[in-house]
């Protein structure tokens, strides 16, 4: 995978120098250990600041909206993961950007590293990680480790099965082979499998360390809405404190507001600071809408989500 | 000054015995590392933790804090007037605090506790608590307190600065409140203090030497307002916020909050919660308006007011200890240490 950051490099330049896109958004490299930043390059002289690694785990459609695309019609182009890139045709699917002014450069990604898995095998803070291929080598003031991707990969990325962007107008690398799941969802049924007290208790646990920062939600491509319900005062749907009731509101809501939409691109995990897993919400909806809808959202531009049309054969009988 | 030596065998014993007298906080597990937070008996302070992810502010500032509280049943005298919450404002000691946190709780003293306003709530929590801070052995990546006016032996704020040596603590114990703490604990081996200074001073300068950030903030003060406020930079500052509150949250230092008030039943409350500067509701005005309407409106105020206007209106440096909780927890790595050097070297052309 890195070395796709060269082909990424070439076509942004080829891009710049042809004049087709006004900027290219992508990574920039990160000012501590295993972290990048997302960047919008606008000339040909700073594609060098351009990264592609194991830690791109944000989802870059979060940086396309109808209100930061150029307003003369003009191109952006993006580096899209096979997320990433089902998020932007989310957005086209539900109108929020034209297919025409996004360019979508197409990685093929053999997933994100999880952090957090990398930190719990050191006693101390991580001073330095470098990745060569699918090896990273971790460094702290007490130990030395070299860890393979495959043992620290993230759970939503071992659990992919669009690694490639269903949608782009170039790619930068050979397709990588999907992979097929016998059981694509064993957290879900692990959950749904627990009687309903124990469930509660579950998500309970889950979101009882939850600072209400909003970071699951503002990391999250699906989340445009001018005004997020939490953030209304006026009327004040939901209190703003610490109490459980309010935070599982959030979560909740947040949760079925993406259902049908979500690509499980678990960015949302990716930037909650406190460790939340709310991807154990949104699954489950995912599971739902595959399993009733054969829908996985962000596959195709001309196809309408499930929650925005009628279909005479909805497994549901009350709709009939 | 004192310096005791407390055998790691005896600690527990006198932190257990402390409890006569204390209400003991400190860093525990959690699913996310470790938090500080109030200990039941028996549970013990992890002395070696890492850097908490949250910072001690919540000890003094909790993030939702009951303030008045009034009773609505029409049949009883006072309904409807609020009176303030019933709180517990019993000595509490919180142990295995980081030097840049006691200092971070100095910093906000000037907003809670200064000649025009005591926030009654803060000052009786202050007032009731014993800070036992622990020198940091190897700061971590992120760690730059040393250039803000701390350091990871700094004894600033602290009533008790501990050093970890293996199998004992060596403390030194800096006021009155730190004495009688110690004296609860029954603490009591006295060390030689030159011998006992010189260990501190070694552990120090050995620890110093794992920062290796040197940031300056200098010429910040000069600078004028407008200039700063006008720099052409914060578009790029601001590109990848995604404008949560991580960082506002995070931090030992941000003390903004809001004011909520809710019923249930014939019970109000008000309390205030913490509130971040990120949210674009920060600023929302009953008319609709927004002075920060675009996310780089809120992330220039988060670092002018802790780089510049702190620095103007109060003359003890910039809002920041250097604990590096911000920039370990930015979900896209906005570093608090570049954006200080990017308007620190900023010359308006």
């Amino acid at each position: 995978m890195d070395t796709c950051i060269e082909k990424i490099k070439a076509i942004c330049t080829d891009l710049f120098s042809k004049g087709e896109v006004e900027k290219v958004i992508g990574f920039a490299g990160g000012s501590i250990p295993m972290a990048t930043r997302p960047i919008a390059v606008t000339s040909e002289a700073d594609v060098e600041k351009l990264v592609f690694n194991a830690f791109c785990g944000l989802n870059l459609a979060n940086y396309v909206t109808k209100n930061n695309l150029p307003k003369d019609g003009a191109k952006i182009a993006v580096v899209a993961k096979g997320c990433d890139a089902r998020n932007l045709v989310t957005h086209m699917v539900e109108n929020q950007v034209p297919r025409d002014q996004v360019y979508i450069i197409g990685v093929p990604c053999t997933g994100m590293a999880d952090k957090r898995r990398i930190a719990q095998r050191f006693e101390d803070e991580i001073t330095q990680c470098t990745q060569d291929g699918d090896t990273f080598t971790v460094t702290s003031a007490l130990q030395q480790e070299v860890i393979a991707k495959k043992d620290v990969l993230r759970h939503n990325c071992q659990y992919c099965t669009h690694r490639n962007p269903p949608v782009y107008d170039v790619m930068a690398g050979e397709p990588v082979e999907e992979q097929i799941l016998d059981q694509p969802f064993p957290d879900v049924d692990h959950i749904a499998s627990m009687d309903p007290e124990t469930r509660w208790d579950h998500f309970a646990e889950l979101t009882k360390n939850c600072i209400r920062c909003y970071a699951c939600r503002n990391a999250c491509p699906l989340c445009y809405c001018p005004t997020c319900f939490v953030d209304e005062s006026s009327p004040q749907w939901v209190g703003k404190g610490q109490d459980e009731t309010d935070i599982t509101t959030f979560h909740f809501l947040r949760a079925f507001h993406c259902a049908g939409r979500c690509t499980d691109c678990g960015a949302c995990v990716e930037a909650c600071p406190m460790g939340i897993n709310v991807r154990d919400f949104t699954r489950k909806l995912n599971k739902d809408a595959l399993d009733l809808f054969g829908w996985e959202a962000g596959m195709d531009l001309d196809r309408r989500p499930p929650l925005d049309v009628y279909s005479p054969d909805d497994p549901d009988d009350f709709i009939k | 000054m004192n310096f005791i030596t407390i055998d790691k065998s005896n600690w527990t014993k006198g932190i257990e015995k402390s409890r006569e007298t204390y209400q003991i906080f400190g860093p525990v597990e959690d699913k996310n590392g470790c938090r500080i937070e109030p200990l039941e008996a028996g549970v013990q302070p992890i002395m070696d933790a890492d850097v908490t992810v949250m910072s001690p502010k919540s000890v003094l500032f909790p993030q939702t804090e009951t303030i008045l509280t009034a009773d609505l049943d029409e049949s009883k005298d006072d309904h409807h007037i609020m009176k303030r919450a019933k709180q517990q404002y019993t000595p509490r000691a919180v142990l295995g605090i980081r030097p840049y946190d006691a200092r971070a709780i100095q910093l906000v003293k000037l907003n809670f506790d200064n000649p025009d306003y005591q926030d009654p709530y803060w000052c009786d929590a202050y007032e009731a608590t014993t800070f036992v801070g622990l020198g940091v052995n190897r700061p971590g990546p992120c760690d730059f307190s040393t250039s803000t006016g701390c350091g990871p032996f700094s004894e600033e704020g602290l009533d008790v600065l501990l050093a970890d040596l293996d199998d004992r603590y060596l403390a030194k114990v800096l006021t009155p409140k730190g004495e009688a703490w110690a004296a609860a604990c029954g603490f009591d081996a006295g060390a030689d203090a030159k011998e006992s200074q010189a260990l501190f001073d070694i552990l120090r300068k050995e620890a110093e030497k794992n920062i290796s950030t040197d940031l300056a903030f200098d010429k910040l003060a000069q600078k004028s307002i407008l200039d700063l406020y006008e720099a052409p930079f914060w578009d790029d500052v601001a590109f990848s916020c995604i404008n949560c509150g991580t960082c506002t949250y995070v931090c030992p230092t941000c003390w903004c909050f809001d004011i909520q008030d809710e019923t249930k039943h014939k019970k109000a409350a008000r309390f205030r919660i913490w509130d971040t500067c990120m949210s674009p509701l920060f600023t929302s005005h009953a008319s609709g308006h927004n002075p920060r309407e675009s996310k780089v409106h809120r992330v220039r105020q988060r670092f002018m007011h802790k780089l510049k206007y702190f620095v103007d209106k109060y003359d003890q440096g910039i809002m920041c200890v250097g604990c590096g909780r911000c920039v370990a927890s930015c979900p896209v790595n906005i570093d608090i240490r570049e954006v200080c050097k990017t308007m620190n070297n900023y010359e308006k052309k």
